[in-house]
């Protein structure tokens, strides 16, 4: 209870409290320092999140329930091969659709390796057929058993072998963005802590003087905390500005690059950055309250 | 207002002060004397609940010191004004700032604040050094500023530790001069001092009980001082 009230008493403004701790300061310099590195670093760490994050669900998303089945042959047996593949396919459970590329499609898709003007038909390029699967999938070894008898050129590719590896390394890097957020904001609050204990260090004597005049240990704390709370906001309001600035020019996605994305936030990702301030104000409100009470504890 | 029974209190190595009883009472005026390092302020830090007695018992306005909370020695040092030979202050505001800072600590905005600080500055003539930071004080003024600053809440006491130490014979009048006048009007004040003139010079104004430390403990020293 007691310690709530020194909470709620750390909130409150007092003009005549708020003086009784020196504006300025080494410390108080280094602690606006410090929460705006912090928080352009976590403005980064956001923006990796976010990023990783949107690449995991896209490349689940893109890959899911499709396969690809290339089919390399001689050029006579090619149309055949084709034929018989598409046949196996429309009789196999868990195929939703199959569908032959296109010469044009085929070369729309080498364009970007090859550019426009190949002459793909006199190349041996391999067909491929598109298959759609059906929610439960197929049976992906029983299909390669028939189409190694059937059409000894046809290889199976279900995406499964690469999807999945990628689709997790995405998603481990949203985490490690997560963690990273919270080391920084650990970091932040062991940081405030060191700079408000030599602050209370360095006004020993300010302390000494209002307990000495009857100065409850709330008023004291909040004389600190405030000061300290109000500069980690600043700081971090700062840096987040600046993180944001260097976010901004950062490459945007565009609309070939599907499979990338890029590294800035869109949309509503932005709101986030406005919480960062905040934060790292109450990390420090907290740090510096807990190095206080420590502090007070030693003085009779 | 203030009891001690059978108090005494050590740092660790022997008894400094032991068997010590006194039951300070209302509106009296006394000097505690004694040799350097006999315990004089170790004596007033236990009055105003800086030190809790390491045997006895001491009781503040009847109040136990061991029960008290943190909180309760706050507030009851609201009501003793305490002067040190080393006054501190918060040396990034004004004296007149400084002065005010128990009603402020206090949260105590009824008072007629503005004109009581000019009236009290008066009093210790301070006002036109008002505006000025206290490491720009002499030794005389930073006493009297330390002296407006034990009484703007009104205590009932004033604990006053060497308060002449740094300043002059003339110096040391006029601070004697205040606190009788304090305790013309009702105060207890104590004052712990070894210069025996002064305490001559205050025993032929008011009738002051002498208190004196000698071997640990606490006596009544006589009229022939």
């Amino acid at each position: 209870m007691k310690a709530v009230l020194v909470f709620l008493e750390g909130l409150r403004a007092d003009g005549h409290r708020d003086r009784v701790v020196p504006s300025t300061g080494f410390t108080a310099t280094l602690t606006t320092l410090t929460a705006g590195a912090m928080a352009f670093l976590i403005v980064f760490a956001l923006a990796l999140s976010f990023a990783a994050s949107r690449l995991s669900d896209r490349w689940a998303d893109a890959l899911q329930g499709t396969a690809t089945i290339r089919i390399s042959a001689p050029a006579d047996q090619m149309n055949i091969q084709v034929e018989r593949v598409l046949a196996i396919l429309s009789t196999t459970q868990g195929v939703d659709a199959a569908k032959a590329l296109t010469v044009e499609e085929q070369q729309a898709l080498l364009e970007p390796w090859f550019g426009p003007d190949i002459p793909l038909s006199n190349l041996p390029i391999p067909r491929l057929i598109e298959i759609t699967q059906t929610d439960d999938g197929f049976d992906a070894q029983g299909l390669r058993l028939r189409l190694s008898a059937e059409a000894p050129g046809a290889v199976l590719d279900d995406h499964m072998r690469w999807r999945k590896p990628l689709v997790q390394a995405a998603q481990r890097l949203t985490w490690l963005g997560a963690l990273a957020i919270l080391i920084i904001a650990m970091t932040s609050a062991a940081m405030v802590m060191l700079a408000a204990r030599a602050a209370l260090a360095a006004n020993a004597q300010v302390i000494t003087v209002l307990r000495l005049i009857g100065a409850k240990d709330a008023y004291i704390v909040a004389a600190f905390v405030r000061r300290f709370a109000s500069r980690a906001f600043i700081g971090a309001v700062i840096g987040v500005v600046a993180g944001a600035v260097v976010v901004l020019f950062l490459p945007a996605e565009t609309a070939n690059a599907s499979i990338l994305t890029g590294l800035r936030f869109q949309g509503a990702d932005w709101l986030w950055l406005a919480i960062v301030p905040p934060a790292l104000a109450c990390v420090a409100f907290v740090a510096t309250q807990l190095a206080a009470q420590r502090v007070l504890g030693d003085l009779s | 207002m203030i009891e001690l029974e059978n108090v005494a209190y050590s740092y660790g190595g022997g008894e400094l002060l032991s068997d010590m009883s006194l039951s300070i009472s209302s509106g009296a005026f006394y000097f505690l004397t004694g040799p350097s390092g006999a315990g004089k302020t170790t004596f007033l830090k236990l009055c105003y609940g800086a030190l809790v007695p390491t045997a006895g018992q001491i009781r503040i306005f009847g109040n136990d010191v061991r029960s008290m909370s943190r909180d309760d020695v706050a507030v009851m040092r609201r009501r003793i004004g305490v002067v040190h030979q080393d006054c501190q202050f918060i040396d990034h505001m004004s004296v007149q700032d400084n002065i005010a800072l128990p009603l402020a600590v206090s949260g105590n905005k009824t008072l007629a604040e503005d004109a009581n600080i000019k009236e009290l500055l008066a009093w210790v003539g301070l006002t036109k050094r008002a505006k000025a930071f206290p490491p720009e004080l002499s030794g005389g003024e930073r006493q009297r500023a330390a002296l407006a600053r034990a009484i703007i809440m009104s205590p009932d006491v004033i604990l006053a530790d060497e308060p002449t130490g740094n300043v002059d014979w003339e110096m040391s009048e006029r601070l004697l001069q205040l606190l009788l006048e304090l305790n013309r009007m009702g105060k207890t004040v104590l004052i712990a001092s070894h210069d025996l003139s002064l305490i001559r010079s205050a025993k032929s104004q008011v009738q002051a009980r002498v208190l004196r430390i000698s071997n640990r403990r606490l006596q009544l020293a006589g009229a022939n001082l």
